[in-house]
């Protein structure tokens, strides 16, 4: 589905990343772990194509995606910080995204979900943080896409519409979706991830399902799992 | 690309400073015409202001727009678009708009006074398509560097930098280097120099146009000679197309390395 081999990634003198192997397989939620700094959001970039890799080859469905732009119709990102034009309507971008990535009437849906009516006609500049993200993950979840990228999904985001976020997570994945988040907030990870890859300094330092992790580090609490590879190497 | 440079024109469209530069324009055309009641003289005026404000007016903007538009960037990058029509989109979106305020903004006055029925208007004519190359060439300028540049304020100082060198510096070190060389004969040289600089090489190919090369003296009889003919004429064209299309595919070739 997704193969990463031997991604480097320099930014000035800083060595974001350093040698990433990482083959992600059809269906499923992988969890991207880390702590800040440790290329996450690098890697997920570079598979989106917005970062360009000093080294290494990136396959999305067997396709080098280098100067390659059309994969990305197989893609639907969520990015960590909602940026959006802000003397844009909320529906001026929906239907703004929808002209370039093709038609859908799943954003309907979405918008009910997430309560979004009332702010249709407002600009963006004017939303709260929390709102931008709602509009975020409608945009992010209106297309059908097969793989999902999301990036900090939780930032900013009330408990109702967590819960409504995970049960929309936990949809997709059952429609066979293969899902890629990153994330600091570990009992959300617990809760929806089935495989997680743990990223240290541009490296991968553990790779496999969260009661692997448990029984690698003995430790019987996931946020203590992780805490521990941080402390002792296990690579 | 066609639907990026459509959102962009139509977000510029909406911004008021494209209105507040219409508007200038405007302004400047029913003052000189009005007020002046000499099309020539109108036409002469004008080109001065032309020549000095459109690069100012579109590298400014360019940059702006730029570093303005970075988060719909963003978002367009992730979606399944070619890298140089998000960038090529967006510039023309910026080159487009600039060159409708100009064209607009001094061509209604124009009409208004009765352009069609003057013999000025072949003049008239050439200075719009000047300030088209002009709007073109310095938009791409400024796009390059502000792809160049992360830090806004870096951005802006280069590009302000560079219009005041092509506008000012430029002429006063080609005039020196004509003093201190005059022993030599310089009228190639001379002709070089003017096809190096985009507002140089419009200026004198209005003022000769305009038929009063009789003031350069012998280096206007040179010029004359030519960017006078249609020979001259085609090459300065191809000058100014080239300063267009060099800093375009520079954006192509920037935009395609890029990390964001």
């Amino acid at each position: 589905m997704v193969e990463i081999t031997d991604l480097y990634k320099k930014f000035g003198k800083n060595d974001v990343l350093n040698g990433i192997n990482l083959s992600i397989k059809e269906g499923g939620i992988f969890a991207v772990l880390g702590p800040n700094g440790s290329g996450k959001t690098t890697i997920i970039k570079s598979i989106l194509g917005m970062v360009i890799p000093d080294s290494g080859s990136i396959k999305v469905f067997d396709t080098n995606i280098k100067n390659d732009s059309n994969y990305r119709h197989k893609i639907d990102y969520l990015p960590q910080i909602a940026n959006f034009p802000s003397n844009l309507k909320v529906n001026e971008l929906i239907k703004m995204i929808k002209d370039l990535r093709g038609n859908t009437i799943a954003d309907q849906n979405l918008i009910e979900t997430f309560k979004l009516k009332p702010f249709l006609n407002k600009k963006l500049g004017t939303l709260s943080g929390g709102t931008k993200q709602k509009v975020n993950i409608v945009l992010t979840f209106m297309f059908n896409s097969p793989i999902i990228i999301l990036d900090e999904p939780t930032t900013g985001l009330d408990p109702i519409s967590l819960i409504r976020l995970k049960e929309l997570i936990k949809n997709e994945k059952a429609k066979g979706k293969t899902i890629l988040i990153t994330s600091h907030i570990m009992s959300f990870v617990e809760e929806v991830a089935d495989n997680i890859v743990f990223i240290l300094e541009g490296k991968i330092y553990f790779k496999g399902s969260i009661s692997e992790l448990k029984t690698l580090t003995k430790q019987q609490n996931f946020e203590h799992a992780i805490a521990n590879i941080l402390t002792e190497n296990h690579a | 690309m066609l639907k990026i440079l459509k959102y962009s024109f139509f977000d510029l469209m909406r911004s008021s400073w494209s209105y507040v530069y219409f508007a200038f324009y405007l302004l400047l055309g029913i003052v000189l015409l009005f007020l002046n009641n000499d099309l020539s003289k109108a036409v002469i005026t004008l080109m001065n202001v032309i020549i000095v404000l459109v690069p100012l007016i579109g590298t400014i903007f360019g940059v702006m727009y730029y570093y303005n538009s970075k988060e719909f960037t963003e978002l367009l990058l992730a979606q399944p678009l070619k890298r140089s029509s998000i960038f090529l989109g967006q510039y023309l979106g910026v080159a487009i708009s600039l060159s409708m305020s100009l064209i607009l903004g001094l061509g209604l006055p124009f009409i208004a006074y009765g352009l069609f029925k003057s013999s000025a208007i072949w003049d008239f004519s050439l200075l719009l398509i000047v300030g088209v190359f002009l709007t073109f060439i310095f938009s791409a300028l400024a796009f390059n560097i502000a792809l160049s540049h992360e830090n806004k304020i870096k951005g802006f100082g280069y590009a302000i930098l560079m219009w005041l060198f092509l506008a000012i510096i430029y002429d006063g070190l080609f005039l020196m280097s004509l003093i201190l060389f005059e022993d030599y004969p310089l009228d190639k040289v001379s002709l070089i120099g003017t096809m190096l600089n985009p507002i140089d090489l419009s200026r004198t190919l209005i003022l000769l146009k305009l038929d009063i090369s009789a003031l350069l003296g012998y280096t206007g009889a040179v010029f004359k000679q030519f960017f006078g003919t249609s020979f001259g004429l085609i090459v300065s064209f191809l000058a100014l197309t080239i300063w267009v299309g060099l800093p375009v595919l520079r954006i192509i070739f920037k935009s395609n390395k890029k990390d964001f």
